[in-house]
């Protein structure tokens, strides 16, 4: 018997049993169709965290000052002043560094003509808005020149270009902050809510050494961030500040640091796991629907083999061997898994895209899921469909064609 | 001399039923040969099935050779037989056991599936055979839309269309009115008398077995003559 002449057979068993072939079908339907659709929203979800974690800026490390014990006083972190633009500078040069921001804030309030509004000022270097990500709305951010010589400019974030300026173009006008007036280069995009809840938007930017000098009047720096080559990279590097920073500030063996290292990579990592295994939960729990969905098919072949005893019987007499029986149950179950399985992929991605469009969750289709979904969705009808059609094509000829 | 078609010696059959050995044939010998037109005649148990299933290739003796057409079917693997029953077979049944819920033509299209046979040919072939046994006019019927003789008719094309060397008739007209019945024993008659078409026809019926050439008596699992 050769191929098409089999599949035929299967077709048309099947066909004379259409309403019993689809209810068969549809338990492989859902179970595919669930599996994908599940899999997008995990994955939809785990990308969201991962565009997430990217606005935040990734592979970075954040250094701030730590405590310090005088006489038995523990003070709180960052309440030292032992950081300095030396420190964040010999970072830099350290391996797997890519770029670092040495920041220091303070507390200022700000006047522009007759209003005024009281925001945060952070002293930072050109490389503050590649490290941080955040790209600027319009206008230019200060470069190095301006750094080297304390220049009287600043960046607003969105929150203060609204509040001082409303609708109209800040670029070129200058605000006032303690006495000293600064030109506006720039204004930087929206960057929403940190992940502390804080609106990071709310601050105001300006060369760190014209912080440092002319509105602090200090000479240290309140963080550094540092961006490093890459996930793997930020554990060696946090080794290496740990190291290099003891070495500077003469840290004594036994002495605890002075300063915290925290690790935005580890938070990054963290989410992104845990999206992976919510992922990969939906992903089994359906699963399950797809093996129940193969219990079906298994059933109703079962049913199918006793139901046509007789006629196995009338086929091994007129020449069928027992791998014709086989391959004719077994491909019956196979189409039904198939079909099923086709079936549900077109529902299960139809499924995804109606519930991106309609309540705004994110979804991601991944061939991965399609082309796993799939082959479980044959492997359920092989490994159901075998045990009946095992059954079918042992049967004994005279005893089946005896069968009432 | 002719060809021999069946020839079998010292052949011994017992099965278990219901816990009881039951020794249904003990020590059959018999030769048929090409053209023959053989009854086999026997009261209920006598173990007539039994007989035919094995001479159908369907079940093995425990003892004794069997040999069709030259070939020895007693050592033969179940694909072979398989293919034996394919080739060389061709049966008829006392319920006619068609295929349900499928078209005469495609009941008559089933054994050349096994055999390979291609699409096209399978269905020239058996749209031939049943225009030859006056079924022209009822390729697509189902089997529960013909009548009983119409049914043995495909049944009876379904066997011949693998031209096979023996056709095994059992109990063929067991659930025929007499009309049927001897349109279906002259039609048996026919085939033999034109195409050389061997037979063995399995009966309990006297007048059924005097339609063929050569009858035989099967009591207590022994074959006697009954010329």
């Amino acid at each position: 018997m050769n191929w098409a002449a089999a599949l035929q057979l299967a077709l048309k068993a099947l066909w004379r049993n259409k309403t019993r072939a689809m209810l068969t079908a549809l338990g492989v339907i859902i179970g595919v169709a669930s599996v994908i659709a599940m899999v997008a929203i995990g994955s939809g979800a785990q990308q969201r965290i991962a565009e997430q974690l990217a606005s935040m800026g990734t592979n970075t490390l954040v250094i701030r000052p730590g405590s310090v014990t005088r006489g038995g006083v523990r003070t709180g972190a960052g309440t030292t002043t032992s950081l300095t633009r030396a420190d964040a500078d010999a970072i830099r040069d350290l391996p797997g560094v890519i770029a670092i921001a040495p920041t220091v804030r303070a507390a200022v309030q700000l006047r522009y003509r007759g209003t005024n509004w009281g925001t945060a000022i952070e002293g930072v270097t050109p490389d503050y808005i590649s490290v941080k990500n955040w790209p600027l709305a319009e206008g230019e951010f200060f470069n190095e020149q301006h750094v080297v010589s304390a220049s009287h400019v600043c960046v607003l974030g969105q929150t203060v270009a609204r509040e001082l300026f409303g609708l109209s173009n800040p670029i070129g006008e200058t605000v006032v902050m303690k006495g000293l007036a600064c030109q506006v280069l720039g204004v930087l995009s929206e960057k929403g809510a940190s992940a502390w809840g804080s609106d990071q938007d709310d601050s105001v930017f300006a060369p760190l050494t014209t912080v440092q000098r002319k509105i602090m009047g200090v000479t240290h720096i309140d963080r550094v961030e540092v961006q490093t080559a890459g996930r793997e990279a930020t554990y060696q590097v946090m080794k290496d500040v740990t190291q290099l920073l003891r070495y500077r500030h003469r840290i004594m063996e036994e002495q605890p640091d002075d300063f915290r290292i925290y690790n935005r990579a580890e938070l990054a990592k963290t989410s992104e796991e845990s999206a992976a295994v919510f992922t990969w939960l939906l992903g089994s729990i359906a699963s399950v629907s797809l093996l129940v969905g193969g219990i079906g098919i298994m059933n109703i072949m079962l049913v199918s083999v006793t139901e046509r005893t007789r006629e196995i019987g009338i086929r091994m007499a007129l020449g069928a061997r027992r791998r014709d029986i086989l391959w004719q149950f077994l491909l019956e179950a196979l189409v039904l898994s198939i079909a099923g399985g086709i079936i549900g992929i077109f529902l299960g991605l139809g499924g995804a895209v109606a519930l991106a469009k309609f309540s705004n969750f994110p979804v991601s289709i991944t061939p991965w899921s399609i082309i796993l979904a799939f082959s479980f969705a044959a492997l359920v009808g092989v490994f159901f469909g075998l045990h009946p059609a095992r059954k079918a094509s042992r049967l004994q000829p005279i005893e089946a064609l005896r069968y009432e | 001399m002719a060809k021999e078609v069946i020839n079998i010696q010292g052949l011994h059959k017992t099965y278990a039923l219901d816990g009881v050995q039951v020794h249904a044939l003990r020590g059959i010998d018999l030769i048929v040969n090409q053209g023959e037109y053989v009854a086999i005649m026997g009261p209920s148990g006598s173990g007539k099935s039994t007989l035919m299933n094995i001479i159908g290739c369907l079940d093995v003796p425990d003892q004794g050779s069997y040999w069709l057409n030259g070939q020895d079917v007693t050592q033969m693997h179940s694909d072979t037989l398989a293919q034996v029953r394919n080739r060389e077979l061709g049966f008829v049944f006392q319920n006619f056991n068609l295929l349900a819920r499928t078209s005469a033509v495609e009941n008559v299209e089933t054994p050349l599936i096994y055999a390979g046979i291609s699409k096209a040919e399978r269905r020239r072939r058996a749209i031939d055979m049943l225009q030859r046994l006056g079924l022209g006019e009822r390729l697509y019927h189902l089997p529960n839309q013909l009548s009983g003789g119409q049914q043995q008719r495909v049944a009876i094309a379904r066997a011949l269309v693998t031209r096979p060397s023996l056709l095994l008739a059992d109990e063929p007209t067991g659930n025929m009115d007499t009309a049927t019945s001897a349109e279906l024993l002259a039609l048996l008659a026919q085939l033999n008398q034109e195409d050389g078409l061997t037979i063995v026809l399995i009966t309990h019926e006297a007048d059924v077995a005097a339609k063929a050439k050569r009858r035989l008596i099967l009591i207590d699992g022994r074959l006697e003559n009954n010329q």
